[in-house]
Order: structure tokens, then sequence, then C-alpha cells
């Protein structure tokens, strides 16, 4: 269980060295999206407003204070179910270049198969942890699509956010997959 | 001079911005379990979890900030003295206008859309929301507010099954093993798992909710069958091994709690909500003469 401390942009190489439990902090810049953002970006087909290549993702809807100059205070910062947009995965490492989502509840197995196809990492992060990921978010750095508020295109400049644990990697090892297994088989046993 | 209703209002709000910075103490307490079990188990990722939900706690505390991002759907219990005389349409507004305030002066993030247009009212109140239960209690002459804004992560993993009564206790077990199974990773275990027994279909999910998100960790059922049966659920869960965050370990739940009401002959309801590791919540008692004693939350 090594400990990787990564900059962003990311390489393919940077995530394929990473292993199941392995742990990883983020020094540089992250994008927020969630849900509605991820809607408009594939079910509208509207191209997103930055360059997501080699970077890291997080599924997250901030609250924030709106600062008179236009500019957005942070003030708390979460995570939410990654489960709930599987589906955005396998477009946003294909056709975005995204190498890293960071998120907590998992992706299911096509997400699984994309991340070992275009070598992308998920990067589990403690869900519910708001007071620390906020401190760890030095400042908004910019959002686009403000009309979807709060589930806009953000961006972060982050410093040892982390640390995150490795439970999906670039070759096809998802760790919820393996606990899940392990979990059914102990119930079936339980309930004889 | 405050009407009780000034003061219902201010306390509501109070409450809401309490269950999202301050977790309750009998919560603090398990999580601190957790963490110890994880170590002494000797899993490193697990502990690692553990920890970091600790340092989110203290981080909290230290920068008065909120625990979590979710600011979830606000609910109320209130518990009203029946003698009181208390104008329940004047209440309900007001902790309606509570919820708004604590939203807009905080600023708080508002989650409340509509459930098909899904646009947003801004203000975490709106139609059906807040969601407010009241009891009359005859003889008290006080009003009882509990409060959560219940996240949502944890919300969405909320199960209905009408059993048949032939199926009996098993048939709740396995129902109950089943759902945390269906749940993974994506409640943000370790969670404390509501199960609410008979009454008809909504009677059971109510209960499995004031299970889950109102009842002290680890308090025991009166009914000594159904306190076996908490005992029974939170030790087979914690042998699943899904653990903290579903990345593996022995603290997959915090606490079972069962709640339960009498049902039809041809009928075995079960239902299970579950609520997060944060354990939202905050209660205070507003008295006859307009003071406010506010609780810890763990009764």
């Amino acid at each position: 269980m090594a400990h990787h401390k990564l900059r962003t942009p990311l390489s393919e190489d940077d995530v394929r060295r990473l292993q199941l439990e392995d742990t990883v902090t983020i020094d540089g810049a992250i994008f927020g999206i969630r849900d509605a953002t991820q809607i408009r970006m594939f079910d509208e087909g509207i191209a997103p407003p930055a360059d997501l290549s080699g970077s890291v993702c997080l599924h997250t809807a901030p609250g924030v204070r709106k600062r008179p100059d236009g500019g957005y205070e942070k003030l708390s910062i979460g995570t939410t179910t990654s489960t709930r947009m599987n589906r955005f995965v396998p477009g946003l490492l294909e056709t975005h270049g995204v190498r890293a989502i960071v998120g907590k509840g998992g992706l299911l197995e096509d997400s699984v198969e994309a991340m070992r196809r275009f070598g992308g990492a998920y990067l589990a992060i403690v869900g519910g942890a708001a007071a620390l990921e906020t401190m760890q978010i030095e400042e908004i750095e910019d959002v686009w699509w403000e009309d979807l508020m709060p589930e806009c295109l953000w961006k972060f400049r982050v410093k040892d956010f982390g640390p995150l644990i490795v439970a999906i990697d670039a070759h096809g090892n998802n760790l919820y997959q393996r606990v899940r297994d392990q979990a059914a088989a102990r119930i079936r046993d339980l309930l004889g | 001079m405050p009407t009780i209703y000034d003061v219902i209002e201010n306390v509501g709000r109070e409450l809401y911005l309490r269950a999202l910075k301050d977790i309750p103490a009998d919560v603090r307490a398990a999580l601190r379990k957790g963490w110890e079990r994880e170590r002494q188990s000797g899993n490193r990722s697990a502990e690692q979890v553990m920890f970091t939900i600790l340092e989110n706690v203290r981080t909290a505390d230290a920068q008065d900030t909120l625990v979590c991002q979710d600011t979830g759907l606000p609910v109320f219990l209130v518990d009203i003295g029946a003698d009181l005389g208390i104008n329940v349409a004047e209440l309900e507004q007001r902790l309606r206008v509570a919820c708004e305030r604590a939203t807009r002066e905080y600023p708080l993030r508002s989650n409340t859309v509509h459930p098909l247009t899904r646009k947003h009212t801004g203000v975490n109140t709106g139609e059906g929301i807040p969601v407010i239960h009241l009891a009359f209690i005859p003889g008290s002459m006080s009003i009882h507010i509990r409060m959560a804004p219940k996240g949502s992560g944890s919300e969405n993993m909320s199960f209905l099954k009408m059993l048949n009564p032939s199926e009996g206790i098993r048939g709740i077990r396995k129902f109950v093993l089943e759902c945390i199974l269906e749940s993974g990773a994506r409640p943000c275990p370790p969670v404390i798992v509501g199960v609410g027994l008979g009454g008809t279909s909504d009677t059971a999910m109510q209960l499995a909710k004031k299970a889950s998100t109102f009842r002290g960790i680890g308090s025991r059922n009166p009914d000594p069958e159904i306190a076996q049966l908490e005992q029974w659920l939170l030790e087979k869960i914690n042998q699943t091994g899904l653990g903290p965050q579903g990345l593996g370990g022995a603290t997959t739940a915090l606490a079972v709690h069962i709640e339960w009401a009498h049902t039809h002959i041809s009928q075995n309801p079960v239902a299970v909500n579950i609520q997060c590791w944060r354990g939202e919540r905050a209660e205070a008692i507003v008295h006859a003469d307009g003071s406010v004693t506010y609780l810890d939350g763990a009764s």
C-alpha cells in the first residue's frame, strides 16, 4: 500500500501505477461535476467550456457564497454518491480524457472497464467529511454554467487533497466489488 | 415580548444549523469506538477512513462549519403539550419560515426541487417540505422539537417490503441484510440502520425513519424480543465486512434500531431507512414561559 503525491494534470502513466488500496494526495486543480453538469455535457451534447484532459473530477455540488466581485467563496464542499452518475464515466474518460474520478460509493462494471481501457482510476474520498475537504480546497478558481447552480462546472485549486484511497484501478480491479462479493457470501452463509 | 411562535421559529432555525454543525455526543462516541475497533483489527484503509471521519468532526467544531455539505431535507418531530393550546397551523408555518431563514441567513445550500421539473425553490422548503410529524402529549406543558436535515445519500437507501406473515422473523432478517448489501458503499457507512415493523406501509416507513434518525445510538427497544432482533442484526451486519465507506472493515453499522406497530393478520410490513455516519439531529424543549433548553440530541 504505497502513497502517491500527484500533481495535475495526470498522465496515463500516473494512474497506471496506482494499485488498489494505495493512498493518493493531489496538488493542482480539480473539477467539480454533478448530475446536471453531465446531463448538459452528454444528454444535451454541449461541450464543456474547460479542457478536462488529464483532469481529476470530483463528484460534488458545493455550498458557496457569491462575492461582490462575481467570484465564489467556499462554504462547504463535500462529495456526493458516484454510482448515481455512473453512466457518464466512460464518456468522461474516452471523450474528454479525464484520468481520475474522486467520489464515494464506487462505480459499476462498465466504468471499471473504461478505466482499464483508457487508463483511469477511481479515488475514494470519505463521504460526509466536507469540513476537512473544504479546508483542502484552497480556492474556487473558476465556474462555468452558473445557471445550473449548485451543479455548475467548478474548478478548485487544491493542496494535499486527500488522502484518497485507490478503490478502482486502471487494471480492472474494483475494491467495492471485492468487498461486496465477500459480504454477499457471508450473508448467504448466515441465512443458511 | 416575543410570542411562543417567535420562539419556535428561532429554535427551528437554530436546530437546523446545530444539526448540520454539531454531531451528537452519542454518535461521536460510537464513531470513536469504530475507529478503535478498526485500529485493533489492523485494517489500515478502514482505520484511515474512521480517522478521517473523526478529524472531520473535530474540524467542523474548530471552524464552526458544516460537517457535511448535504444540508438535507428538513424533518421535524414535534411533541406538543396537549394542554398548551398551541395553534398547530401557526407552528407549522413558523417551522417553515425557520428553514427558509436558516437557508438564507447562513447561507445553506438549497436542495429542494420539484420532482418532475427539478426546478429549485431555493429556500429548502416547498410542497410538503419541511416534513413535520406532530404528537400531542397529555399532561405536558412544553414543546419538544427534534430536527434532522436528512441527507440524501442515506435517504436514497430506503426500502419497503410487504412480506407474507408466514415468512416471519426469518423473512425480516433476510430482507434487512439484503437491504444492507444493496446499499453497499452508497449511504456513507458506518450507518445507523432504522427498521420499521408492522402498521400499514406508510407507518412502517415512518417508524423506520424515526428509528434511524431520532433514536439515541445503541438505545434498545423496550420490547425484549425486538431488542434481541436489534442486537442480532447489528452483529450480522458488522460481520458482512462491508466496513467504513464500503471499502472493507468491521464497522458497517454503528447501531440498529427497530420501531414497531401492530399490523393486519395478512400483513408483515418491513421498512428500512438508513442514516449516514453523521447521524445529524438536534433537539430543544420550548417551555410554556418561552424559555428554551437545548439538548445534546442523544435522547
